[in-house]
């Protein structure tokens, strides 16, 4: 941003310290992230970095905490415990995720559907009530959830995890797919109708290609929620469903080894990928549209 | 006689025209209705009835009732002002060698929070009562167990004998029912909770208040910023903002621990000294720190939208009508953005005071919230009621700003990424 010549020298110095203020609290909410990674490739048992590091000693890295985050327990070097927890770990909280994906996107697209036609009745009350799992903070949910879910019988089931998943999920899709639909052009329905499409073929032919990526997006979203989620998974998953936040909550609390950090890595790259994802539907949504970014 | 009325269309199949129309719309309302359902009836079955649950939970008071039938039914009669009779003594006896196991066990917690002593009390006696054979049982009762003299005991189950009770919610004000439903305080050492409500409102009060500081001119950078390079320096708003929470506060032991980077740089440039590192984890500092970080981007996002809506040109008329750019900057700029700003503080305040996690991780023993103690009640002390009143107090709270967010975004409030 270059300043104007008659700028004064005072107004220059504001600027120039505006933008290295601006410049610090980028650093500050990136620079945390960036540190967990080369901390990951320690070899040794303790989260800080040692003199070694620092100068670049190739002894003072090494990838024992990766492997023992996969359960690779072979490495003579390995002396902390080494199980196959993380997997685990890893596989429930994918399977509670994808499951809970599906279904969120299932009821949430045809929630978005219906609110977004003209002759939806108590169309505000009923988009607020859709989205209130995001506004009620999660330890109220999980109190709620988990006296009720006990009386059913669903504490410590995966399906009383994906059943809550789902609910903490569907506010994204709603809000996502709604957002796409405000710029559907509901005559092109009308027009496969009138061609003789049968409505759910025009659905998933002509509506479903243009929605897309509000699906997709919106999926995603609540895919990390339901993958990061670890406070209603602490009430309702009791003893026997271990996923890999709680497994990270559990490493926080107790035994803090690289082997966090080592997941972390892992984990930020996951929401690089997703970010870039969503991003690039984002792009190509307002491209087909004609609409440029504002 | 409407039918006849000469004036009337009709449609192709001899229907009039207004109940064709009037049905087609109650078809296509149908059609909505039916698309939202599914997700309406999940929504209300696995999450308004939790809530619903809550809210029963908050003030059910049912247990003393069932643990104590007898006593309660000669309660009415009696003055509170002596010691009862030997008519609820003998009830009292009864209801104690009578009672379920697990019933006693829960109904004396609950006794507990009216006046401590009250379960150590029924244990003894539950145990001693079987040698009493028989009557008068007063005098036999108060010798296995002196308390059973004392009137305090007796008189708190005043506060116990209905099935319904608002105390919980006085508890969660550090006040109670005394025996004749007068609401008085707790005892000093019981006091809690009005300072955990401070120390929740002050805490998301400050970490908003960071949070509006660090996010402006970030917020004015980028909208003001070429699309490219704004683009670039959204990624470092978003990605905090998508990864992990879990992730960003082992994050963040890493920065702040006493070995940490901040402390190993602010020593190696002579800053603090080796011995004086600062303690920035586990305390308030660090409650407020992490807090900030993780919703700083709730705070830019908002921000971010409305100030990219401002024309420039504003700034310019100003300053070419004689203003210096900062006076234009507030008197033009600034009132422009305060939707934005007023969007995020809410948005901010709202998550902020519901959190759990970080205080729970990063708190120590001074940064705990009121999420907290709820989470503390639930799990640990089990005092289910407790936590119920305390969660929808503060879900009170958050729908009441949330509805004032809705006010002040409208419908375009609710955008990610």
């Amino acid at each position: 941003m270059a300043l104007p010549l008659y700028k004064t020298p005072f107004q220059r110095f504001g600027h120039y310290c505006y933008l290295g203020f601006s410049g610090f609290v980028l650093f500050f909410l990136v620079a945390p992230l960036v540190a967990v990674i080369p901390l990951s490739f320690t070899s040794s048992a303790f989260l800080n970095f040692t003199p070694e590091m620092l100068r670049l000693d190739p002894e003072a890295f090494s990838l024992r905490w990766y492997k023992i985050m996969i359960g690779d327990c072979s490495d003579p070097t390995i002396t902390t415990v080494c199980t196959d927890k993380w997997k685990d770990g890893a596989a429930n909280s994918l399977v509670i995720a994808i499951f809970a994906t599906l279904f969120s996107i299932v009821l949430g697209t045809l929630a978005s559907l219906g609110l977004s036609r003209p002759a939806m009745p108590y169309q505000k009350a009923i988009t607020a009530l859709l989205i209130s799992p995001m506004i009620v903070p999660l330890i109220i949910t999980a109190s709620g959830m988990f006296m009720f879910f006990s009386q059913l019988d669903l504490v410590g089931t995966f399906t009383g995890l994906i059943l809550a998943h789902t609910i903490l999920g569907i506010p994204f899709v709603v809000i996502t797919v709604t957002a796409t639909l405000v710029g559907f052009d509901h005559s092109l329905m009308r027009a496969a109708a009138s061609l003789g499409g049968s409505p759910t073929r025009n659905f998933f032919q002509v509506m479903m290609p243009l929605i897309l990526p509000g699906v997709i997006s919106g999926g995603l979203f609540a895919f990390i929620t339901s993958f990061d989620e670890v406070v209603v998974m602490l009430f309702i998953g009791g003893p026997e469903v271990v996923t890999l936040p709680k497994q990270m909550w559990a490493g926080i609390r107790q035994e803090i080894s690289p082997t966090i950090l080592s997941v972390a890595t892992v984990l930020v790259i996951f929401s690089i990928i997703l970010l870039s994802t969503v991003e690039m539907l984002r792009r190509r949504t307002e491209r087909i549209r004609g609409i440029t970014p504002h | 006689m409407a039918t006849a009325a000469p004036e009337q269309i009709l449609t192709a199949d001899g229907t009039p025209l207004k109940a064709s129309l009037q049905k087609s719309l109650m078809r296509s309302k149908m059609h909505a209705a039916g698309l939202v359902f599914p997700a309406f009836l999940f929504l209300v079955i696995m999450f308004i009835a939790p809530i619903g649950v809550l809210l029963t939970r908050s003030i059910d008071d049912k247990l003393v009732n069932q643990f104590l039938p007898n006593t309660f039914a000669l309660f009415e009669q009696w003055d509170q002002k002596e010691l009862p009779d030997e008519d609820m003594y003998e009830a009292m006896f009864l209801d104690i060698t009578g009672a379920d196991k697990t019933l006693l066990g829960r109904a004396t917690i609950r006794m507990n929070y009216e006046v401590s002593g009250w379960r150590s009390l029924v244990k003894k006696s539950n145990r001693e009562f079987k040698k009493i054979e028989s009557g008068p049982y007063k005098e036999a009762m108060i010798k296995v167990h002196k308390r059973w003299g004392e009137i305090k005991y007796w008189q708190s189950l005043g506060a116990m004998v209905d099935n319904y009770t608002m105390g919980y919610y006085l508890n969660a004000f550090d006040l109670r029912f005394d025996g004749d439903k007068n609401v008085i305080e707790q005892p000093e050492n019981r006091q809690v909770y009005n300072l955990l409500w401070w120390r929740t409102f002050v805490v998301s009060l400050l970490v908003t208040f960071f949070c509006v500081l660090l996010g402006y001119p970030v917020a004015y950078l980028l909208a003001t910023l070429p699309m490219r390079i704004s683009n670039l320096l959204m990624i470092c708003v978003l990605m905090p903002f998508w990864t992990s929470l879990l992730v960003r506060i082992v994050a963040w032991m890493i920065m702040l621990q006493q070995e940490g980077v901040v402390n190993n740089v602010l020593v190696s440039i002579g800053i603090v000294s080796d011995e004086n590192r600062l303690a920035m984890m586990y305390n308030f500092t660090g409650t407020i720190i992490v807090m900030t970080q993780i919703l700083l981007p709730f705070m830019i996002l908002p921000m971010y939208s409305v100030m990219k809506g401002i024309s420039p040109n504003y700034m310019k008329a100003a300053q070419n009508l004689g203003a210096a750019p900062s006076l234009a900057f507030i008197r033009v700029y600034i009132p422009q953005s305060l939707p934005g700003v007023g969007a995020g503080v809410i948005l901010v305040f709202i998550v902020a005071i519901g959190y759990y996690i970080t205080p729970e991780l990063v708190g120590g023993k001074d940064g705990r919230l009121i999420g907290n103690m709820v989470a503390y009640h639930m799990q640990n002390s089990l005092n289910w009621g407790l936590a119920s009143a305390m969660g929808l107090i503060l879900l009170t709270g958050i729908l009441v700003l949330y509805w004032l967010y809705d006010k002040l975004t409208g419908s375009a409030g609710m955008k990610m990424g």
